[in-house]
């Protein structure tokens, strides 16, 4: 099997989701992204690489603001979901993250059934009329998820009881209930083991019909099998954003070719 | 496709929608329980300590009267050979109508007009005062014959009329004072006979009788405690220290081991009475120690103190790291040695924090103190150490609690004075805690 | 001898054989230390070691062992008419030591020389004028009987001190010429050795937190059964009235007590739990890192104050203000001690007690599950309320009962705070009275061993202890189980 393989030669142009310009982020002193500009687009998976520490993950947090919860951390910049800029003082980052979901890169299901991880969200947000409308949510969302057939006799059962590629898919199915327009997952695969990889990649295609997604990944074989998109990072800026065809077979900078080609890493 | 994310039409970020706001209040009405709750724990501590302040601080003023007296030999030494034998016959009584007339005719030589009669007048004094007197001139008996100043405790109520507590209308209804007497005291008070200033009786007299509140001082349990204090400190920090290297440094996993960790932490948290039913069954009744001395209650504060040792040297011992006893054993110590020259010296600064802390716990104990007898009414100063472990004494807490037991409202004023003493050397045990941690403290 | 001298000697003794093992062993090796197995100093200590410690595990074994075998001796002498019964008898050889014990103090004093001391004709009412001058008062009158025993006693024991004196001293020269002369040589391990008693004395000084708890559980559990024998169990554990009478006749039933106990603690917990939760959760997710610094020591003034402390403010300020403002208006009551007071106090004490305890658990929550929360688009309350609070449940519930423990045993804010009448009552208005006070009110001050009044504190005592422990033990398990659940 060829690696670089592109899964989808053909990108066609989609509709803008969230667009980022010059995108500075701070970590008290450390400057940790550095005008950073990306679009995204809707119903695509868009897979940000590059060496560890080099900020992908960074900017995929300001993506649903989840950089709010970390005190010393501040973004400038602008960057727009359908246009809004999510950093308005007029914005509640609660109602942002339910249209931007996250998946994180270590399966953190809450110590409760699984479905009652599956109905967190719903729950919260006020998505279902009646446990019945609630009830639909979770099989669906599973189902999206592609864990249903495995779980649905043990609905009861705690989440933390799965292995760790069922926890991740949980993570998921959870993510994907509130219904959010955005998926952005953290190396989603990197503390599962192939098998599971594969099943969460298959599920990451899956997705791209309702959903844009964002993946941040380690792999850069991962980012060429699942996604269309490609935005390399290095030291805290973006080097390269093109289709992912393109950035594996004809990069621009050289920097992002020594990272495919594995002098940087 | 029909999905009902698809159906859903996508609201505005920049407006919040009715359950956002609904979700948003609710934060807002949690994170302001969650601020009363923590104003509510401050409050508490400012309102404690403000009341314990303002009723205590009383304690350490006291008023006094000053007035000639005139030491006749005929009532102090009818011999006339100034033997301290002999005229230690004169009991306090004989002191009292001196002390008494005196005081009347000084305020007759004053030119003040006062309805009261000489018995009214004598009792504004404190009858601690002919006692005092006879301590001092049979200590120095030349001083019969001649005309001393004297400088004696007013009584507890018009003490108590200088400090707010007694006022003419409540003297209306006391038995103990009468407004008339308030009325003269004013009167002395502005002449300047009659002052209030700092009382350092307080803190060094021995505790008095139930009648004298003004004359109750702290010295007896002062002393008390410390000579409990030394008990704990001798025992538990050898005992403490060589228990936790044994558990921390060389106990196998076994039953044993695992038994003797169940106990110290079990033994942390039993309540501090039981240790004062143990003290009085096993040192009292079956060892036959003496009841209300310090020994006693030092050896219960012991073994009350020595869990919280334990398990804070344990963990100060866990803090050295692994690399260090590595380092010696590689050099070809002994496990013994690594230890003693290696570990235990870096351990040192937290083992002494945790003993501060110990200690100051077992100086606030009142309750298993209560059973072996240390609410005893005690007015000699036990002797000096190590003698004195064996003799009567009281202890701060418990002269706390004992000055609450009294029905003279005065000994409300005395029990919180005695608690501002003792906050004042917990608070000072604290900060040395603290202040070694600061300066030792090593990051590894 | 007196015990201090012969102490001194063994420790002398010890001292002398440390300098001559040590001198020994280099003496050994012609001074060429490093020929030696250990350092000179381990010979020196391992000679001392044998020289002290059988001579004063002999002496600590002597001295329980004789007043035991000396009593069985004279016992025989006080066995007349008027000592049939067991009590009776106990009750003449505790006069018996008490007349050894003031012969001493006379002769010490002076008041009886050693011969009238010994002397069979000593008139016993005179004996005991001169006892009493010399400040020792037997309790009864002092029978003939009674006093040749006392003065047997005496003769036995002189002569014991004497063979104790000799078999300590003999016992302690013979460690240290054992172990001069045949373990210090050159290839002996003297630090080996030495390492080993080192050992034992740390091992030693760990059993004390057994024997502490051994001597708890005895101590209670002697005197409990001797209440059982003059107070029936059952009407102990299942009375409802507690009236004890001197005079005999009391009712020592446990319920009211246990009822009030429990009424205090539960008042105690009611403030201290939602205070305490609250305010580690807004320290531990909300308040800055500068308001933490201030607030969270502040809070923990509040567990290093002693608690008599807390029982004066129950006192002077608390009671009265709930009496003027609350009891009184209301037509509940005219006291100012009463449960509701205990128990406000109380749950102040307790609130840095679960906010320091409650803190560490959310703490320790991984952050994980916060940011699968947000994540979600929760706001922090509701990630709080249904995330982190069931998490951290098990950790909290353990706190709890930590808690509960604390305030079930506490002694001082109720002794001041909640009253001595004992209440089965539902008004939090009303005074009532708790087990710790009651083992303080029938412990303190002249109290009769004998009698079931007295005896029943070490009941009560007996069972506060059980009661706190199961809990204890019960919240450890829990907090441990939690912890490991995270690690």
């Amino acid at each position: 099997m060829n690696d670089l393989q592109v899964t989808d030669p053909t990108v066609q142009t989609r509709a803008l989701k969230i667009s980022a310009r010059q995108v500075d982020v701070f970590y008290g002193d450390t400057h940790a992204i550095r005008k950073v500009d990306v679009d995204i687009a809707d119903k695509t998976v868009t897979a940000f690489i590059g060496p560890s520490g080099c900020g992908k993950s960074t900017f995929l947090r300001c993506l649903n603001r989840m950089n709010d919860t970390i005190d010393t951390a501040r973004v400038a910049g602008k960057i727009r979901l359908d246009g809004e800029d999510i950093y308005d003082p007029r914005v509640d980052p609660v109602q942002l993250r339910a249209r931007v979901g996250i998946v994180f890169q270590k399966p953190n299901p809450f110590p409760k059934s699984i479905y009652d991880n599956v109905a967190y969200g719903p729950r919260i947000h006020g998505l279902a009329r009646d446990k019945a409308a609630l009830g639909g949510i979770v099989e669906k969302s599973l189902r999206r998820a592609a864990l249903w057939d495995e779980v649905k006799d043990r609905l009861g059962a705690p989440g933390t009881s799965l292995s760790g590629g069922q926890q991740q898919r949980l993570c998921i199915a959870r993510a994907v209930a509130t219904s959010p327009e955005v998926l952005l997952m953290d190396e989603p695969c990197s503390a599962l083991d192939p098998i599971a990889t594969a099943q969460v990649e298959e599920l990451i295609d899956e997705l791209r019909r309702r959903y844009s997604v964002v993946i941040v990944t380690h792999s850069m074989q991962q980012a060429a099998r699942v996604s269309q998109n490609t935005a390399v990072f290095h030291l805290g800026e973006l080097v390269e954003f093109g289709e992912t065809g393109q950035i594996f077979t004809n990069p621009n900078d050289p920097r992002t070719e020594n990272y495919i080609t594995g002098r940087i890493g | 496709m029909t999905d009902a994310t698809a159906a859903r039409p996508t609201p505005s970020l920049l407006a919040q929608d009715n359950r956002t706001r609904h979700r948003n209040r609710a934060e807002v009405r949690f994170r302001a329980f969650g601020m009363a709750a923590m104003g509510t724990g401050v409050l508490a501590l400012a309102v404690l300590l403000a009341s314990v302040v303002s009723n205590g601080l009383g304690a350490f003023r006291q008023t006094f009267i000053t007035f000639p007296v005139v030491l006749s030999q005929e009532r102090l030494d009818p011999d006339g050979h100034r033997d301290p034998a002999a005229m230690a016959r004169v009991t306090t009584f004989g002191y009292a109508p001196l002390i008494g007339r005196a005081f009347a005719d000084h305020v007759a030589a004053l030119g003040i007009e006062t309805g009261l009669g000489p018995r009214a007048m004598a009792a504004m004094l404190s009858e601690e005062a002919p006692g005092q007197l006879r301590t001092a001139v049979l200590a120095n008996p030349q001083l019969v014959g001649e005309t001393i100043t004297l400088d004696v405790l007013a009584s507890g109520r018009i003490d108590g009329y200088f400090k707010g507590r007694v006022t003419l209308e409540s003297a209306e209804r006391d038995r103990n004072v009468s407004p008339e007497q308030l009325r003269l005291a004013e009167t002395l008070a502005q002449a300047g006979v009659l002052t209030t200033r700092f009382n350092q009786n307080f803190i060094t007299a021995p505790d008095a009788s139930g009648q004298r509140p003004e004359a109750a001082g702290l010295g007896v349990a002062i002393l008390g405690s410390f000579y409990m204090m030394l008990v704990v400190l001798v025992l538990t920090l050898p005992i403490g220290v060589a228990a936790s290297i044994y558990l921390e440094e060389f106990a196998p996993k076994n039953r044993f081991t695992d038994l003797i960790e169940v106990n110290i932490s079990n033994l942390a948290a039993v309540p501090s009475i039981v240790f004062g039913i143990l003290g009085l069954a096993i040192f009292i009744n079956f060892a036959g120690l003496p009841q209300s001395a310090p020994i006693v209650g030092g050896l219960v504060l012991t073994l009350m103190t020595l869990p919280t040792i334990i398990i804070a040297t344990r963990a100060s011992l866990r803090a050295v790291p692994p690399s260090i006893r590595s380092a010696a054993l590689g050099l070809g110590a002994s496990r013994m040695q690594s230890v003693f020259h290696h570990v235990l010296p870096l351990a040192a600064p937290g083992i002494l924090t945790g003993t501060i802390i110990g200690l100051a716990q077992a100086l606030g104990e009142t309750a298993p103190l209560l059973l072996v007898g240390m609410v005893a009414f005690v007015r000699e100063y036990p002797a000096p150490l190590p003698a004195g472990l064996f003799d009567p004494a009281s202890a701060l807490p418990v002269q706390v609690y004992n000055w609450t037991q009294r029905s003279d409202p005065a000994f409300v004023e005395r029990a919180s004075g005695a608690i501002i003493v003792l906050l004042v050397v917990l608070i000072f045990m604290n900060a040395l805690a603290v202040l070694l941690r600061r300066r030792f403290e090593r990051r590894w | 001898m007196p015990l201090s001298w012969l102490l001194a000697s063994v420790v002398l003794l010890g001292a002398s054989g440390y300098v001559a093992g040590r001198r020994r062993a280099l003496a050994g090796v012609g001074g060429k230390c490093w020929l030696l197995h250990s350092l000179p100093h381990y010979y020196g200590a391992n000679v001392a070691i044998f020289t002290i410690v059988p001579a004063l595990m002999v002496l600590a074994v002597w001295l329980l062992v004789q007043p035991l075998v000396l009593e069985r001796q004279v016992a025989p002498m006080i066995t007349g008419a008027a000592f049939q019964d067991a009590d009776a008898r106990s009750l003449a050889m505790t006069d018996m030591r008490r007349v050894a014990r003031g012969l001493d103090v006379a002769v010490r004093q002076g008041a009886l020389t050693k011969e009238q001391a010994r002397s069979n004709q000593t008139e016993f009412t005179d004996i005991r004028a001169r006892l009493g001058r010399a400040g020792v008062a037997p309790g009864g009158a002092v029978t003939p009987e009674v006093l040749r025993a006392a003065q047997r006693y005496r003769r036995l024991e002189a002569t014991g001190s004497i063979l104790m004196t000799a078999a300590v001293l003999g016992l302690a020269a013979l460690g240290l010429a054992y172990a001069c002369f045949t373990r210090t040589r050159r290839e002996f391990r003297a630090r080996n050795a030495v390492e080993r008693a080192v050992l034992a004395l740390l091992i030693l000084a760990s059993a004390i937190a057994i024997l502490t708890t051994v001597g708890i559980v005895l101590s209670m559990l002697f005197e409990t059964f001797n209440f059982f024998e003059l107070y029936p169990w059952h009407a102990f554990f299942f009375g409802l009235e507690w009236r004890p009478r001197f005079e005999g006749g009391s009712e020592l039933g446990l319920l009211p007590l246990l009822w009030g106990t429990l009424y205090i603690s539960f008042i105690a917990l009611l403030v201290a739990v939602p205070i305490g939760l609250f305010a580690a959760i807004y320290m531990a997710e909300y308040a800055g890192h500068r308001l933490r610094a201030v607030a969270k020591p502040l809070i923990e003034i509040l567990a290093g104050i002693p608690t008599v402390v807390y029982g004066l403010f129950a006192l002077v300020t608390v009671g009265p203000i709930l009496r003027d403002y609350f009891a009184e208006p209301l037509g509940l009551g005219s006291s100012s001690s009463s449960v509701m007071t205990a128990g406000i106090v109380m749950g102040l004490m307790l609130i840095p007690f679960v906010s320091s305890l409650s803190d560490d658990i959310i703490n320790a929550v991984p952050q994980s599950l916060r940011d699968g929360s947000y994540g979600l688009g929760a706001t922090q309350s509701e990630t709080i309320k249904q995330v982190i609070l069931p998490a951290a449940l098990p950790g909290i519930v353990g706190a709890v009962l930590l808690a509960a423990s604390r305030a079930i045993g506490e002694t001082m804010i109720v002794v001041l705070g909640a009253g001595a009448g004992a209440a089965l009552s539902l008004n939090p208005f009303e005074a009532m009275t708790t087990v710790t006070v009651k083992i303080v009110g029938q412990l303190t001050g002249d109290t009769d061993f004998s009698s079931p009044e007295a005896l029943v504190a070490f009941a009560l005592g007996l069972t506060l202890f059980v009661i706190t422990l199961g809990l204890n033990v019960l919240a450890l398990y829990i907090v441990r189980k939690y912890r490991e659940q995270y690690e």
